[in-house]
């Protein structure tokens, strides 16, 4: 239901009583190797149809973006070795996997630095897409994330552009094709969670590049981390999502990044619509009163 | 502050996704508009006894209602579950609100106008057309009641997204889309109504598409960066056909208008496109927007930087 105030515990809000502790990812990219195994867990557990194969022309993603037959993405950037030389970035990640392994990806061979890192739906503390949902069909969980109920779901299309992470989006497809029509987005696998078990991307995720837990724990080991590498000489690894203050009141599913946001296709500063509602509905409140007075005043001296 | 000349993105996709909706939504902005602007203008004919004014206020209120309330249940990615609007009501959803809005002026505005059709027929129906009679001036102003915020909730509706130009022009929107919706409804009763009742009507789109004008411009000085989305390509041609058929139509209507039934039926014309196109416009600025990762970047790169330098 409504919700103006902002809140640090998104499930109690909703009216979970007994909650368990908020349940979310933290997606090291630092560790991540462009396996894809976690979007292909995804759309097996999930039974996401196939939504095009196509080149794209992008390093090795031919996946895109996320969307609604997406609910992973793993994002591969490959930056010229001088280009990151001359901006002054670390040139690649140092710590590899496990320990032995420590080889460089420099690029000194390949002459890039390759980043790849897997996005997935931030389920924020503060959804805009939860919020703007007419049907009551977004819903809030009692793990505090975010989803979809497929039975209520009308396809109106309002979480789509109220989304400042551009994850949501209405299936299409052939007629027959599951849940056409209708939003669909992670669920962070919610079926999974209540038989307890971990989500289908970070259960098959080789690297525990992405990690699944409960929230406060993930920020606590995601700042260790980022100590770590800045530690290590890493300057340019920054947490993304994990800050409670941020513009959507921190994500359920945060991330450690190599590079700025935007490189990775993530928006730099995002902030929850819903932020400015009151204010917009002042505005139309006056505007309204504004087209009623004026409609008043062409009506005086007026009669037949 | 100046933007930076380059961004970084990934491979120029862009960050947050446009809206799924087709001509649907533009073309229901109108709509609705044009409707709510009629029911303002019929509740007042009614009171000042302005018979042909009202006869043709409520019926465009009825036809622009009910073709808008159709075109938003056809832009569903499953119509048949319209009805799952109804299941809740949330304040923080302006297309929840809007959905009640719309849900309670409906039946209003198609009594009242249900009864003007009910008059126009050469039999009388007994008893349905005397209920219909009685229940048409209270109808036709809780229409009227309605009416406002039928006009401004969709500049809030488009607002209330991360599309950056619509997000941008949110202190302006409502105002434009409110005047816009004046000045259309005022057109169409100057397209239909004698010149000796229509006088309201005319003041009506003339103030209409003052405001709709002003604020235009004001938004677009408002919105940043993503105001250029408004000067290129389709959105440019439209706004520049929304502005001269706005103002011709303005002008048309107070100069020649107020003697000359067929420069009133012109201007009306202008006015009714004028909004068509002020509509449109706006809708695919949106969209542009939102395809261009420009726009979500930079402008909350600067925000980032203003908020280092404080």
């Amino acid at each position: 239901m409504s919700r103006w105030t902002r809140t640090a515990d998104p499930a109690a809000d909703a009216g979970w009583k007994n909650a368990p502790p908020r349940k979310g990812f933290f997606t090291d990219s630092s560790i991540c190797i462009g396996c894809k195994a976690c979007e292909v867990a995804c759309k097996e557990w999930n039974g996401i149809p196939e939504d095009g194969l196509e080149m794209l022309g992008m390093s090795y993603d031919n996946t895109g973006s996320l969307g609604a037959s997406t609910w992973r993405h793993v994002a591969f950037i490959e930056q010229p070795r001088r280009a990151v030389a001359a901006s002054g970035l670390t040139p690649l990640p140092v710590v590899a996997a496990r320990p032995g392994e420590n080889r460089s990806f420099d690029g000194a061979e390949t002459g890039i630095r390759w980043l790849m890192s897997s996005d997935v739906c931030k389920h924020c503390t503060n959804a805009a897409c939860l919020d703007v949902c007419p049907t009551g069909s977004l819903m809030r969980t009692e793990f505090g994330t975010v989803v979809v109920q497929d039975d209520i779901c009308n396809g109106c299309g309002y979480c789509i552009p109220a989304c400042p992470f551009g994850v949501i989006d209405r299936r299409q497809g052939p007629p027959g094709t599951r849940n056409v029509g209708i939003a669909q987005k992670c669920t962070l696998c919610y079926d999974r969670l209540g038989d307890g078990m971990t989500p289908a991307c970070a259960q098959a995720c080789p690297t525990q590049s992405i990690q699944y837990g409960d929230l406060d724990e993930l920020r606590v080991r995601a700042q260790h981390r980022v100590d770590a590498l800045h530690a290590a000489g890493v300057a340019d690894a920054q947490l993304y999502g994990a800050d409670p203050n941020d513009g959507i009141g921190g994500a359920g599913a945060f991330f450690l990044l190599l590079d700025e946001p935007e490189v990775y296709g993530l928006p730099p500063d995002p902030v929850v619509t819903t932020r400015d509602l009151p204010a917009m509905w002042r505005t139309a409140a006056i505007a309204g009163a504004t087209l009623l007075a004026g409609a008043a005043v062409a009506f005086v001296r007026a009669r037949s | 502050m100046v933007p930076p000349a380059t961004f970084a993105s990934y491979y120029g996709r862009p960050i947050v996704k446009t809206a799924p909706w087709e001509r649907d939504i533009p073309a229901y902005l109108f709509l609705g508009g044009m409707a709510a602007g009629s029911s303002l203008l019929a509740a007042g004919a009614d009171l000042r006894n302005l018979p042909e004014l009202r006869r043709v206020a409520r019926i465009g209120a009825f036809v622009g209602g009910a073709a808008g309330t159709a075109a938003l249940i056809h832009d569903l990615g499953r119509p048949m579950r319209f009805l799952n609007m109804l299941r809740t009501a949330k304040p923080t959803s302006p297309m929840s609100v809007g959905t009640w809005v719309l849900a309670a002026y409906g039946p209003l505005a198609s009594a009242a106008a249900t009864a003007e059709i009910a008059a126009m027929m050469p039999r009388r129906l007994p008893i349905a057309g005397r209920v219909l009679a009685l229940s048409a001036r209270p109808a036709g102003v809780l229409a009227a009641a309605l009416a406002p915020a039928l006009a401004a909730y969709t500049g809030v509706l488009l607002s209330d997204t991360a599309t950056p130009a619509w997000h941008a022009a949110r202190r302006e929107l409502p105002f434009v889309f409110a005047g816009s919706a004046a000045a259309s409804a005022g057109g169409l009763a100057m397209v239909g109504t004698c010149l000796e009742q229509a006088a309201p009507a005319r003041r009506m789109a003339v103030g209409g598409a003052v405001v709709a004008l002003v604020m235009e411009a004001r938004m677009e000085r408002s919105m940043g960066l993503s105001a250029e989305t408004l000067h290129a390509g389709t959105a440019k041609r439209l706004m520049n056909a929304s502005r001269a058929l706005t103002a011709g139509g303005a002008i048309g209507a107070a100069v020649f208008g107020v003697r000359n039934r067929r420069a009133a039926q012109v201007s009306g014309v202008a006015l009714l496109a004028g909004s068509v196109c002020a509509r449109f416009a706006i809708f695919e600025a949106g969209q542009q927007s939102a395809r261009d990762p420009r726009y979500t970047v930079v402008p909350q790169r600067d925000r980032l930087q203003r908020a280092a330098n404080a």
